[in-house]
């Protein structure tokens, strides 16, 4: 196991390191931001140039790209190109409301897929069960902002209960966590699904079942558990999908999230920003991932000994 | 019961599909004008309140079924064309990988530990505002984006053939390594790559409305579903038809492929049939 920890570390460093490579790579591309700057004003090749120097953008790429990894090991981000705050600082906004959206959205996808997951694994092949396998496909078939964008209509415009944007209380958490949970459940509700048909036919549950425990014992103590190392490593597997979909869902309510820093980034070509942002995320993404590895050890004490 | 459910995925699937795939064919005579003849005199007129226009107008007076069936075109094309490069390339690199071990394979897998760690969303909207959006740019996009998913899928297949006796016959009489991936190794290997493309056809369809939806996708000027959405954001409060039936026309194509890649999965696994 712990060697198997130490290698499943070191490439996530690797990963990382990779990662902000492309990204630091990427950005550099994105267009001049000096040119950004000085909008389509007249300015000479003079003032242009200041401008880059000013920013650090005439310095070659690999010293830019070493003072970025070495700042975003000590904390310091640089300064957004635009007004000049701190990153560090808008990271310091946005991480948490990204962090607590995709939590909220998680607890609650999986608050609802467990128990239907279960429900239909027992009433395998009856309505329940068709029910949910078709509401679930239904639930893969929209594009996630569309889900958000029929909420709106119906709980902002019509019904007027919700706010339809914004970050004011805990209200507004409500319209972007269901979209996010509504999608995330729908797939997860397959998986609950058919690792739990895998366990019932354990003869363990059959014991169980002869002890005499009641129902819901063994489903939800006995069998729950054996689903939850197939479960997590799908929520891992699906983590960077789910990061992605948080993105655009902050976007349509305007959740001032790690989504909507980005989006604004990218359109200013801010780059200290737009780097960070996805450097954030993918970290965020690693580390889950990691975490989940680690897990692993607790959930299931086979794998201790590996 | 439980038959006669799975075909009816598949009825439903191949009936939702072929629709769609009918109608993006059959739109330059369905709808020579492309969904692009404006009446101003009739901007975001209800649906069903007139026969010209039975979903209705939308904010420069176009109409709605119109650009909702053209907008199949976009979609399609993306999906199916994305699919298609990232398959031939993760096939390709998964196949060597897998047979021939070593660095390359190694590579390879830590290469795909990469990208699984990017947002795509977000990787995708960066190079799109350096490259400009297109259609072709966004397809590539894609097929580099998931060709990993084809390689590490094709690459497990290979690992455990490369072991079975007919693999390792085919070796000893002396066939060629070329001769031994593609023509026995592959045709055992790609079932699951073929239920994988059905379903990335899907989400590729999905991809391509947020990222259009998102202005970073196809261009405004040519109707496409995700485009549409943009336009039914803003009239949300005043027409709520701009921004439903677009939806629901993805809805109803990603359901049809969904239910497709499933049945397929189902009846390329006889495993997993007894299971689910």
């Amino acid at each position: 196991m712990t060697g198997f920890l130490v290698r499943r570390f070191a490439i996530s460093i690797f990963v990382v390191l990779v990662v902000t490579l492309l990204v630091a790579w990427a950005v550099r591309l994105s267009g001049d931001p000096a040119v950004m700057l000085t909008g389509a004003g007249n300015v000479t090749a003079q003032d242009l140039a200041n401008i880059r120097q000013g920013l650090g953008l005439d310095r070659p790429f690999y010293v830019q790209y070493l003072s970025f990894v070495g700042g975003m090991l000590t904390g310091d981000m640089g300064r957004s190109f635009m007004g000049g705050s701190s990153v560090a600082r808008l990271v310091g906004h946005a991480l948490p409301l990204t962090v607590l959206l995709t939590f909220v959205s998680l607890g609650l996808a999986l608050l609802a897929s467990i128990p239907l997951g279960v429900h239909a694994a027992v009433n395998r092949g009856r309505l329940a069960d068709q029910a949910i396998r078709i509401l679930s496909l239904v639930g893969l078939s929209f594009p996630n902002f569309w889900l958000a964008l029929m909420l709106v209509l119906v709980f902002g415009v019509a019904l007027g209960w919700l706010p339809p944007s914004g970050a004011e209380g805990p209200s507004s958490l409500v319209m972007p966590a269901v979209t996010i949970a509504v999608i995330l459940t729908a797939s997860t509700v397959r998986l609950v699904r058919t690792t739990m048909l895998e366990t019932l036919s354990a003869q363990y549950i059959m014991v169980a079942r002869a002890k005499g425990l009641r129902e819901w014992v063994v489903l939800y103590r006995h069998a729950l558990r054996n689903c939850a190392v197939p479960l997590i490593t799908y929520i891992g597997l699906q983590f960077g999908g789910l990061i992605g979909g948080v993105v655009v869902v902050e976007r349509v309510f305007n959740w001032p999230g790690m989504g909507s820093l980005a989006f604004d980034a990218v359109a200013s070509r801010d780059y200290p920003v737009l780097q960070a942002c996805v450097t954030v995320l993918a970290v965020m993404i690693v580390g889950i991932n990691l975490a989940i590895d680690i897990g692993y050890g607790v959930i299931d004490p086979r794998m201790r000994n590996r | 019961m439980a038959r006669r459910f799975r075909s009816l995925e598949f009825i439903l699937g191949a009936a939702l599909t072929l629709l769609v795939v009918v109608l993006a064919l059959l739109t330059p005579w369905l709808f020579p004008d492309g969904g692009e003849a404006m009446d101003l005199s009739a901007r975001l007129i209800a649906p069903g309140l007139n026969w010209a226009h039975p979903l209705g107008t939308d904010p420069i007076g176009r109409d709605l079924l119109a650009r909702v069936v053209v907008g199949a075109r976009v979609s399609l094309t993306v999906g199916v064309v994305s699919v298609a490069g990232g398959m031939v390339m993760g096939t390709l690199a998964g196949l060597f990988a897998g047979f021939y071990r070593g660095i390359w394979d190694m590579v390879l897998m830590r290469w795909a530990d990469v990208q699984l760690a990017l947002p795509f969303i977000l990787v995708a909207i960066t190079f799109t505002a350096i490259l400009g959006a297109d259609e072709w740019k966004m397809i590539g996009f894609m097929a580099i984006t998931q060709w990993v998913q084809y390689a590490r899928l094709i690459r497990s297949s290979v690992l455990t053939l490369r072991e079975r006796e007919f693999v390792q016959a085919a070796e000893a009489i002396g066939v060629r390594n070329i001769a031994i991936l593609f023509r026995h190794i592959l045709p055992n290997a790609i079932g699951p790559v073929v239920v994988l493309m059905t379903l990335n056809i899907a989400n590729n369809i999905l991809l391509e409305s947020s990222l259009t939806f998102l202005g970073a996708g196809i261009d405004p000027m040519i109707p496409s579903w995700g485009g549409m959405l943009s336009d039914g954001r803003s009239y949300l409060q005043t027409a709520w038809w701009v921004g439903v039936f677009p939806g629901l026309a993805i809805m109803l194509t990603v359901l049809g492929l969904n239910l497709l890649g499933d049945w397929l999965r189902d009846f390329l696994d006889p495993n997993a049939k007894a299971t689910s």
